[in-house]
């Protein structure tokens, strides 16, 4: 009996080293351990044994059937875990296919460039401040410094919608505006991103663009601090390398003004098509305050000192992402579009 | 303009070479925008700002680079020998009109010999752009370009009586040098001869008493005309001379003399004139002096600087400016030639300009410092930029359209759209009006892209649009506009979803969704730019915020677009007026959900809104939600009706729901569905 205890385990353990499915198994394990299994049929004739022998036998009989359970649980195992890895390959898929088609959007570039900027003044303290785009002449020309007929209004040919009210050539009308409403409180930190309008429509000028403005108003405000704030904030646009000067210039709303150029970020300032070979760009207009606007606004300019800027979004969107034809603003192509 | 550094050299020495000139120049707010080499010369190209129209004069300028290097200025000597005859009674100069003309000063050279002026002169007019002609006219040009003071020469035997200075008769006409017949009225100067124009004043001289051949006796003008009256002059005239240009920014009404006896000067040596004693001159009421006081603290304040009182002072002595102590003040005397110097700033700017900007050390305000940021209306914008781009590319459209629009988009003459704020000096018809909407940029953008073989388009827009307002200034409106044309970019899925009605609204619900108004009702639209059928507008609690449509079959050929496309357009201000302001949320339930499917047929009338309105109404405890998953019309099912299936969830917050209760909800459902939309269970 021993003996042919043995063979049904040899024989068992064959057949469960070959299965390959975890129905074989099953089947398997029904044959030899179950109720009218091999094993179990084997042992019946046990009543027919002696005691002692009835003893050492159901001891090993219970040994292999131990065994043969354990065999058959890390079968079970092996075999699951094989199936697992076959159906993992069998589900393998072409990762290099594009995913489910979503039609992607995105943001002008005007609009990135504008958060970009509205960001860095933002961290610096700035609110955003804003004013409608058809103003008055009193907000776009007087107020600002500019009477009729002074010669600075043919630096800003006009689109005019009556005598007295005209599509805003800058963005400036925010700073008496703003002014006005918080005078005589300090300080004053804004910014005043918008669409201007002027008269011009050729490769360099759109009648159409935007502006980004900047009013600072406290006590103490000096012409070393419109430095500072400008220099932080190309360098944070531009990167910490580019180098930056200053050149009188004459905006009749700031006194003394200032043209700001940046080194030619194209060419380092070694002098280029895009910096027209002088390795300098002009980015922003600044100056102080005139005193006569701060008076406008509500401000006594022996109290208080102030920075105005300006600066075009095309011309730093272009300079930022490459870009040479103004036009392309406005094109709205859909394969310029959505590169952004 | 075009500057000689032969010329400018005469009256100041400098060892600087072209370039450095240059840069010195820009660096102090001079603009040179290049440097060209002409024979042995160099010209430098001028960029001047309008304050600095006294540049515009070699002599200014070379003060400039005398101040900028510490070299002296040279002038030019005037002595001018003068005939026994006195000017005064040969030339009487009256002003009729003050406040136009403050000053007119004339002399007389007689028997003058016409010929070319010698080459020097000639070359000298040549690089600064002007051509020559003769030695008569080539001098008042070399003195204007020298002097900044425009001159004119008559032939005196052509003139009247007198020369009166006056306004010019309404409907005046008068012929220009340029043999251009100019119609003339009440704001316009003219100098006339005590009966008709010769010059129209400071813009051009007139062709009847031009220097020619023949001409023998010269009367030279040397005047003040205001600025901003030779400006509006030149503009109506459309005429915009070397002269009138240097007035429109402001001449020196005390250089008005030393001008015309340099004419003088030249024109006794190069035409062999004999010139009359004496100037005739005419000031009624002569400037006073500017004196700005200037504080030295006052500048360090603001310019954030340490600039010694002695430095300042000297920085305003190599502008040639008097300077007297005044108790701790500067009291500057301003030249007359500076006209752009009128308070203690503009000291102030000169001071720096002088010292260096780039002297100024940078610093970063201090003081009190407050939060920054955006306004939650800013933040609300931009939260609508980043929904509507994820689907969307952003499109970036002129404010200013074609009126033709209107017509194009089908409006009715009466339509409000129509109402428009119009430019009165377009650029072209194209940009004639402001924009009331901001679908016309959307369709060129569609238009415009096909054209290009550009396929599948998906765009949005956030900008004003603008409408007339009774009283004061326009009404500007914040827009939403968003199109569609086409369908999703190929791909292998064999998935194509189509970018029609139900996409474009899917992306609008999804916006409406995140901003909070997901309650906003799409009722049938009546707007005549879009497809009657698929159209809506969007109305939140009665509330119209926008539409949203297919566009109209005749609008989209009109564009020249042979695709259907679909449009919105949201009203930013109601969006936000609308929005979510507190999010509440709900429990979630315990007890499980149980679902339900019915499928109804209803008359093809009703909507599905209509339908799921009547199915919430007859089951408000119960019923979590309920949506339509299905919509078939064809076989089995009656012409003009459709079939729709419903699937409904029931779940209690308290209660594990019984088969009972479920039942009789479905069946009161259905009950309810029979009455108030004569649906029919399938």
């Amino acid at each position: 009996m021993l003996d042919k205890l043995k063979q049904i385990a040899d024989r068992s353990e064959q057949r469960l080293a070959q299965v390959s499915s975890i129905d074989e198994i099953n089947e398997l394990k029904v044959k030899i351990l179950g109720r009218k299994g091999e094993i179990t049929q084997l042992l019946r004739g046990l009543k027919d044994l002696n005691a002692q022998e009835r003893v050492s036998v159901g001891k090993i009989a219970n040994e292999l059937k131990a065994r043969l359970e354990d065999t058959i649980n890390r079968r079970t195992e092996e075999i699951k875990n094989q199936e697992l890895q076959l159906r993992l390959e069998k589900e393998k898929v072409d990762i290099t296919l594009p995913g489910l088609p979503w039609q992607r959007g995105g943001k002008h570039p005007l609009t990135l460039v504008n958060e970009e900027i509205r960001d860095i003044f933002i961290g610096m303290g700035f609110s955003v401040a804003e004013g409608p785009e058809i103003e008055s002449d009193y907000y776009n020309f007087e107020a600002l410094n500019i009477p009729r007929d002074h010669p600075a209004r043919e630096m800003q040919d006009s689109f005019y919608i009556s005598d007295d009210i005209l599509l805003r050539t800058h963005t400036s009308p925010v700073q008496v505006r703003t002014m006005e409403k918080l005078a005589p409180q300090t300080p004053v930190k804004i910014i005043v991103p918008g669409r201007v309008y002027r008269r011009d429509d050729d490769a360099t000028h759109s009648p159409m663009f935007n502006q980004v403005e900047g009013l600072v108003i406290d006590k103490n405000i000096t012409f070393g601090h419109l430095k500072g704030t400008l220099m932080l904030f190309v360098h944070k646009i531009f990167g910490e390398d580019v180098k930056v000067r200053y050149r009188p210039s004459f905006f009749p709303f700031t006194e003394p003004s200032v043209e700001m150029d940046i080194s030619c970020v194209n060419c380092k300032g070694t002098g280029c098509r895009v910096c027209s070979h002088t390795g300098w760009l002009e980015i922003l207009g600044a100056g102080m305050v005139n005193p006569r606007v701060l008076q406008y606004g509500g401000y006594d300019p022996e109290e208080v000192t102030g920075f105005a800027f300006g600066m075009g979004v095309e011309r730093i969107a272009m300079l930022k992402y490459g870009i040479n034809d103004l036009r392309l603003f406005f094109d709205n192509d859909k394969r310029f579009l959505k590169q952004f | 303009m075009g500057v000689s550094i032969k010329w400018l050299k005469q009256y100041v020495d400098f060892n600087w070479s072209a370039e450095e000139l240059a840069h010195r120049l820009t660096m102090a707010g001079i603009a040179v925008e290049g440097v060209n080499r002409e024979d042995d010369d160099y010209i430098l190209d001028l960029d001047l700002t309008p304050n600095r129209g006294d540049c515009l004069g070699m002599i200014n300028l070379a003060r400039e680079v005398a101040a900028l290097s510490g070299s002296s200025l040279q002038l030019p000597t005037v002595m001018v020998q003068e005939n026994k005859e006195n000017i005064s009674k040969l030339v009487k100069v009256e002003i009729e009109a003050p406040e136009l003309c403050q000053r007119y000063a004339a002399r007389l050279i007689k028997n003058v010999k016409i010929k070319e002026s010698p080459q020097w002169m000639q070359e000298a007019l040549i690089h600064s752009g002007i051509r020559p002609i003769n030695n008569i006219v080539d001098v008042t040009n070399y003195v204007m370009l020298e002097c900044n003071q425009p001159l004119h020469a008559f032939d005196y035997r052509l003139l009247g009586s007198k020369i009166l200075v006056r306004r010019a008769h309404p409907g005046e006409k008068f012929t220009t040098l340029d043999e251009v017949e100019r119609q003339l009225d009440e704001d316009m100067l003219v100098i006339t001869d005590g009966s008709r124009p010769v010059a129209l004043a400071g813009v051009m001289g007139g062709l009847n008493t031009e220097i020619h051949d023949a001409t023998v006796d010269v009367l030279l003008e040397s005047a003040w005309f205001l600025g901003p009256n030779i400006r509006r002059t030149s503009r109506k005239v459309g005429l915009r001379s070397d002269s009138s240009m240097r007035f429109e920014k402001g001449t020196d009404i005390n250089g008005v003399i030393y001008a015309a006896n340099r004419a003088a000067m030249l024109i006794q040596q190069l035409a062999e004139g004999e010139v009359a004693a004496g100037i005739c001159d005419v000031y009624p009421d002569p400037r006073k002096a500017l004196q700005v006081t200037l504080r030295p603290q006052r500048v360090n304040y603001l310019l954030g600087a340490e600039i010694s009182p002695a430095a300042i002072r000297s920085y305003l002595e190599r502008l040639q400016f008097a300077v007297k102590d005044n108790k701790g003040s500067l009291a500057v005397d301003i030249p007359s030639y500076r006209p752009d110097i009128e308070m203690e700033v503009d000291l102030i700017e000169e001071v720096a300009r002088l010292h260096g900007y780039d002297k100024i050390e940078p610093g970063l305000p201090g003081g009190e410092t407050i939060p920054g940021g955006l306004t939650r209306y800013q933040r609300f914008r931009d939260e609508i930029k980043n929904i509507a781009a994820q689907s969307l590319n952003e499109v970036v459209n002129y404010s200013f359209i074609s009126e033709e629009n209107f017509d194009h988009l089908l409006l009715p003459p009466e339509s409000p759209l129509r109402k428009v704020v119009k430019v009165a000096n377009p650029l072209s018809e194209e940009q004639g009006v402001m924009r009331t909407l901001l679908l016309p940029g959307l369709l060129q953008n569609i238009s415009t892209n096909l054209a290009r073989k550009n396929e599948n388009l998906a765009f949005f827009e956030l900008a004003s649009v603008f409408h007339p307002s009774p009283q004061g200034l326009p009404i500007e409106k914040l827009k939403l506009g968003g199109i569609v044309c086409g369908h999703h970019d190929l791909n292998w899925t064999k998935q194509r979803i189509e970018m029609d009605f139900f996409y474009l609204k899917g992306i609008v619900e999804n916006l409406l969704w995140h901003l909070g108004l997901d309650q906003c009702e799409f009722a049938v639209a009546h707007d005549v730019s879009y497809h009657p059928g698929r159209s809506a507008v969007l109305r939140y609690f009665g509330d119209e915020i926008g539409i949203i449509g297919e566009l109209h079959p005749l609008v989209l050929l009109n564009y020249g677009i042979k695709q259907p496309s679909c449009a919105f357009e949201l009203d930013i201000e109601k969006l936000y007026t609308h929005r979510r302001t507190r999010l509440r949320v709900d429990r979630i339930a315990r007890y499980p959900a149980v679902e339900r499917d019915i499928a109804v047929v209803l008359n093809h009338k009703v909507t599905a809104a209509e339908a799921l309105a009547v199915i919430r109404d007859a089951e408000k405890e119960l019923l979590k939600d309920v949506v339509v998953f299905d919509i078939y019309t064809g076989a089995q099912v009656a012409e003009g009706y459709k079939s729709v299936a419903f699937k409904m969830t029931f779940q209690s917050l308290d209660r594990t729901l019984t088969e009972n209760e479920i039942n009789s909800s479905v069946s009161r459902i259905l009950e309810r569905l029979q009455q108030d939309v004569k649906a029919e269970l399938r």
